[in-house]
C-alpha cells in the first residue's frame, strides 16, 4: 500500500477544488491519469469563464462601453500573468492562439511557407515530436523543398545530443524540439539545443505543451525564439493556447490569419497590420478561455511550480517502482526521475494497450492507449502502441495503487 | 461476473488466444486489408471461392487488440461455407450479435474492422455495408 507522500502539495485539499473528481464513473470513484492529454479543471477556472459570460461578456479592444473595458482589462490581464509565468520580458511577447498546434503552425507558416526558407534549407527536429510539431514542417518540406533532419534517441529515450554536431549545418534555418516528450516524459536540454541553433543563425522553436504545466519555464533562460503551449493541459479551458516569441522576431513574423483585430488600416488593394501581438489575433479571440487560463496560472503559481515539479517527481518515482515490480510490464523512458516528468508509458506482455485501457476503464481509471500522435517514435521502439498514465497535482499514491491493481486484473484476464 | 469480464468474455478470449483460420491462403481469389489507425489494429483477409460460388476457405492475418483479432477469427468461422452472395449481403449486426458484448463507439471500430475488410475483399461498394 501507499506510504504517505512528503507534503509538497496538499493533494486532499487540491482534490476538493476539482468538481469532476467528486463524480463516479461506472459506479467507481474517478481515477484520472490522463492529464498529458488534457488536465481536469479547478472550480476557480470554471467560475472565471462562467463569470465572463454571466457578468461582463463583450468583445475586446474596441467597445467604448463599460463591459467592453472590463472584458479587455481581464483579457489583457491574463496576458500579463502568462508573460510573468514564463519569464517573458513584456506581455507583448505573448500571443493567444487556439493551442500548441495552432502556435506551431503559425511559426511554420511565417518562417517556412511564407518566410525565408529556400529549397535545400534544413529543419532539424527529433523523432520524439508530437505530430503537431512534425506535420507543419512537412508542409514546409513539401511546398518549399526544405530538408528535414531527425535527431534520434537512445534506448532509454534520451536525445542523442551528439547527433546535433553533424545534423546542424550552415544550411540549418530552424531547429525544433519538444521540451518534454508526450510519450516518454523525457525532459530535453532546450537551452543547449537553442545555443547550437543560434551558432549557425537558425531559430529555435520549442513545443512546451508537456512542459509548461509541470515545471518552471523561463523563456529568457532557455533563449528560445518561439515557444508554444496549450491552456487545457495546465488547468485552463480548451481552445486557448500561447505562442511566445522574442519581440524582434515577432516583429518580422507574418500573421497566419487575416481580419478583425490584426488590422491597423485597410484600403482598396492594401492594408497595414496592427502591432504585435494583436496582428496575430485575427478574429474575435477566445476571451473566456484566455481569462480562464490566467486564473489557471494563478492557481499553479499559488501552489508553486517547483513544488508541483517535486510532487510529480515523487509520483513518478513511486509509479516506476510499483509498475516495475510487476512481471510482464515494460516501462519506457528514462529511469531517473530528474530526467523526466510524470508521463509513464508502459506495455503488458500479451495484452494490447487498447484492451488494457478498456479493462482499466471499467474500474473507473482513465489512461490513454495508442500511438499518442507520435508514430515515428512508436516505429523507433517497433511498437504499434503503448498504454500511458500521466500524473498531475490532483493525483496521489493511491491513484498509482489503483493503477497497479488494475494492471494485475488485466494480467488475470489475459493469463 | 466482474466488470471486465463483461467485455472480455470467455469466447472472445478464446478466439483471441486460439484464433481460427489464421494464416496465409495461397490459392485465394479475394484479398482485403485495412487498419485502424487508432490502435494500430491490422487485418488481412484471404477468401477462396469454389465452383458453386461458395466460400470454400477463408483465412485472416493481422495484429492488434483482442476485440479486433477475436472478431476477425469469429468472422471467418461465420462465413466459411457461406454462399458468396450471402457473404456480400451480410449485415454488420450479424458480427455484433456473434460478439454479444457491449461496445463503445471507439471499440466498435475494432470489432468491425474485419467485417469491413471482408466487404472490401469481396468488392462490395462502400455504403452497402
Amino acid at each position: 500500500m501507499a506510504r504517505a507522500a512528503r507534503i509538497l502539495l496538499n493533494v486532499p485539499s487540491i482534490k476538493k477544488d476539482f468538481p469532476i473528481l467528486e463524480r463516479k464513473v461506472r459506479d467507481k470513484p474517478l481515477t484520472y491519469l490522463d492529464s498529458a492529454a488534457t488536465s481536469q479543471k479547478p472550480r476557480q477556472v470554471i467560475d472565471a469563464t462562467s463569470d465572463f459570460y454571466g457578468r461582463y461578456n463583450a468583445n475586446v479592444h474596441r467597445a467604448i462601453y463599460e463591459l467592453g473595458e472590463e472584458a479587455t482589462r481581464e483579457y489583457e490581464g491574463a496576458r500579463e500573468k502568462i508573460a510573468a509565468f514564463i519569464g517573458a520580458q513584456d506581455s507583448r511577447e505573448v500571443v493567444f492562439t487556439r493551442g500548441t498546434t495552432e502556435s506551431l503552425n503559425a511559426v511554420a507558416y511565417a518562417w517556412g511557407l511564407k518566410g525565408p526558407i529556400q529549397k535545400g534549407d534544413e529543419i532539424v527536429t527529433t523523432i520524439m515530436e508530437h505530430h503537431s510539431n512534425t506535420i507543419p514542417w512537412y508542409f514546409v518540406k513539401d511546398f518549399k523543398g526544405a530538408t528535414i533532419k531527425w535527431v534520434d534517441i537512445d534506448d532509454e529515450g534520451m536525445l542523442r545530443m551528439d547527433q546535433y554536431d553533424d545534423l546542424i549545418t550552415e544550411k540549418t534555418k530552424i531547429v525544433t524540439v519538444a521540451h518534454v516528450s508526450n510519450v516518454l516524459g523525457t525532459i530535453n536540454p532546450v537551452k543547449e539545443i537553442a545555443k547550437r541553433a543560434h551558432e549557425v543563425g537558425a531559430i529555435c522553436v520549442v513545443d512546451a505543451a508537456q512542459a509548461a504545466p509541470h515545471m518552471p519555464i523561463d523563456v529568457r533562460a532557455l533563449d528560445a525564439d518561439f515557444l508554444a503551449f496549450s491552456g487545457h493541459k495546465m488547468l485552463g479551458p480548451t481552445g486557448i493556447g500561447v505562442l511566445y516569441g522574442k519581440p524582434e522576431l515577432l516583429e518580422q513574423t507574418e500573421p497566419l490569419l487575416g481580419g478583425g483585430e490584426m488590422i491597423r488600416e485597410v484600403h482598396l488593394g492594401w492594408a497595414k497590420w496592427n502591432d504585435v501581438p494583436y496582428k496575430f489575433e485575427g478574429g474575435t479571440p477566445n476571451i473566456a478561455g484566455a481569462i480562464g487560463l490566467g486564473v489557471a496560472v494563478d492557481y499553479l503559481q499559488g501552489l508553486g511550480m517547483e513544488a508541483i515539479r517535486a510532487h510529480e517527481m515523487e509520483m513518478t518515482e513511486y509509479a516506476l517502482k510499483e509498475l516495475g515490480r510487476i512481471k510482464g510490464v515494460t516501462l519506457y523512458g528514462p529511469r531517473d526521475v530528474k530526467k523526466r516528468t510524470g508521463v509513464v508509458s508502459f506495455t503488458i506482455e500479451g495484452a494490447h494497450p487498447h484492451d488494457i485501457a478498456s479493462i482499466l476503464d471499467v474500474k473507473g481509471i482513465c489512461i490513454r492507449s495508442g500511438h499518442h500522435c507520435a508514430q515515428p517514435l512508436m516505429e523507433r521502439f517497433d511498437l504499434p502502441a503503448t498504454a500511458r498514465a500521466s500524473f498531475y497535482i490532483f493525483n496521489d499514491f493511491e491513484d498509482v495503487d489503483a493503477l497497479t491493481a488494475g494492471i494485475k486484473e488485466v494480467q488475470e484476464v489475459f493469463a | 461476473m466482474s466488470a471486465s469480464q463483461e467485455i472480455y468474455q470467455e469466447q472472445i478470449l478464446d478466439h483471441y488466444k486460439n484464433p481460427r483460420n489464421k494464416g496465409p491462403l495461397p490459392d485465394a481469389q479475394f484479398h482485403g486489408k485495412d487498419s485502424n489507425p487508432l490502435c494500430g489494429d491490422e487485418v488481412v483477409l484471404h477468401v477462396r471461392v469454389d465452383g458453386s460460388d461458395r466460400i470454400a476457405d477463408v483465412r485472416f492475418e493481422g495484429q492488434g487488440c483482442a476485440i479486433s483479432q477475436a472478431s476477425a477469427s469469429m468472422l471467418t468461422s461465420i462465413v466459411k461455407g457461406m454462399p458468396l452472395d450471402d457473404a456480400k449481403a451480410m449485415k454488420k449486426d450479424a458480427v455484433l450479435k456473434e460478439l454479444g458484448i457491449p461496445l463503445s463507439a471507439v471499440r466498435l471500430k475494432c470489432a468491425l474492422l474485419s467485417f469491413h475488410v471482408l466487404k472490401k475483399a469481396l468488392e462490395v461498394p462502400p455504403g452497402e455495408n
